[in-house]
């Protein structure tokens, strides 16, 4: 692939998806696209920018776009997240939200499902708490092939074995020939739906539970500052978002502020004077 | 948690190949490592020194690993070790057959250096090994 190659491809994904791809990700696209040219018959990487220059195929276009931004993913990863959730998120949700007796959570970079299906998982774990509840899980992400294989809830064996107890493995997933399912009761508490961060959510309403992680270290600082401040307003008062390790708000909005008891854990920002009443304790938990 | 230097797991396998793969990939997770090569041998280990932690396949000669684990339970000091069978027994049945004979964690085979590490940090031995 020419310098000039590279660069239609940056400018194309960065147009299509907000992906900014550096030079030193340069290594990723020969991994990632050489089986993109094998699916459409197309045999160089060249040939292969040739028909993005072209714009007549929606499907390589979109094939491109899902093969660049696809990210590794898998049950409970980083874990703190989700003992956040089940420790402190949730019990505050549900204690703010007991009148309405109604929780939303929006996972805005699902992938191929392993994040949502495990708040789902810490759901069911919580059992009669929710009794009486509706609760709802949306789950977006940029890539449509991801969300097939997301809504299938079918997985490998080396995918169900990162992160998720064996317990919970017998418990909520059957044995499918060399796969395994994540069982029907969990996938129906999910809401698939195709979703480029780039255009506008603000039709999802409002949740009490934001999971973005992961996703914006891809998005140059302006773009991240766009999404972080959408996602500001999507989040209720209250509410909790929740980015990856390597992900911040700081420098990018002034809507969102960091809790300063817990890495990766953000809030509304509040106005001068109530910072006292966010400091709410918060019990990080030992392991699942 | 002890550190992880401090701490040591027996590989219990019959493939050479596997204990050799096993121990390269818990060597450089920062844990101690022995081997035994079938379930009797194993048991001879433990009662000499109680490891940490016991990475136990499940189809071997003499003594299988299964009734290693049973038996390995009876003994004194035999509740402390965690013990991940490792295994191409990947039924659910026998998964949950371990779980009853108190086995911690069930790492399938073919396995690799991530799935070993997040059993691991799962059963508490391992931090933070993603």
């Amino acid at each position: 692939m020419t310098e000039l190659e590279f660069e239609y491809l940056r400018t194309f994904l960065k147009q299509r998806s907000g992906l900014a791809l550096t030079a030193e990700k340069r290594y990723l696209v020969e991994s990632r696209l050489t089986p993109v040219c094998r699916r459409f018959g197309i045999a160089t990487l060249g040939e292969l920018i040739g028909s993005l220059k072209l714009g007549q195929d929606g499907a390589i276009e979109r094939a491109v776009v899902e093969a660049m931004t696809t990210n590794e993913t898998f049950f409970f990863r980083d874990r703190i997240p989700f003992d956040l959730f089940r420790d402190t998120i949730l019990p505050e949700a549900l204690a703010r939200n007991a009148s309405k007796r109604r929780l939303r959570i929006w996972c805005a970079a699902a992938s191929t499902g392993q994040e949502p299906y495990s708040l789902a998982m810490l759901l069911q774990e919580a059992g009669p708490r929710l009794a009486g509840w509706q609760v709802e899980i949306v789950a977006t992400d940029l890539s449509t092939e991801v969300i097939e294989k997301a809504k299938l809830g079918l997985y490998s064996h080396f995918e169900v074995q990162r992160g998720l107890p064996v317990q919970w493995l017998i418990k909520y997933f059957t044995q499918v020939g060399e796969q395994w399912q994540i069982a029907q009761s969990l996938r129906s508490m999910v809401d698939y739906r195709q979703l480029n961060l780039l255009h506008s959510f603000a039709s999802l309403g409002q949740f009490d539970v934001i999971y973005c992680r992961n996703v914006l270290i891809y998005f140059d600082a302006p773009t991240k500052s766009d999404v972080l401040a959408r996602l500001a307003a999507q989040l209720a008062p209250g509410g909790a978002l929740l980015l990856g390790a390597a992900e911040t708000v700081i420098g990018l909005t002034d809507r969102l502020s960091p809790n300063p008891k817990q890495r990766g854990l953000y809030g509304h920002a509040e106005p001068v004077g109530r910072a006292s009443e966010m400091a709410a304790p918060l019990r990080v938990a030992a392991g699942i | 948690m002890k550190a992880p230097h401090e701490t040591t797991c027996l590989v219990v396998d019959d493939s050479a190949v596997i204990r050799k793969v096993a121990r390269r990939i818990i060597e450089a997770l920062g844990m101690n490592v022995s081997e035994a090569e079938d379930g009797s041998a194993a048991l001879e280990a433990c009662a000499a020194n109680m490891p940490d932690a016991i990475l136990l396949d499940w189809n071997m000669p003499n003594m299988d690993g299964y009734t290693f684990l049973q038996a390995l339970r009876r003994s004194e000091g035999g509740a402390a070790p965690k013990v991940l069978f490792c295994t191409t027994e990947n039924d659910v049945g026998a998964i949950a057959r371990a779980l009853r004979a108190g086995a911690d964690e069930y790492i399938m085979k073919p396995f690799d250096r991530d799935i070993l590490a997040a059993k691991l940090e799962q059963v508490g031995l391992v931090a933070d090994a993603a």
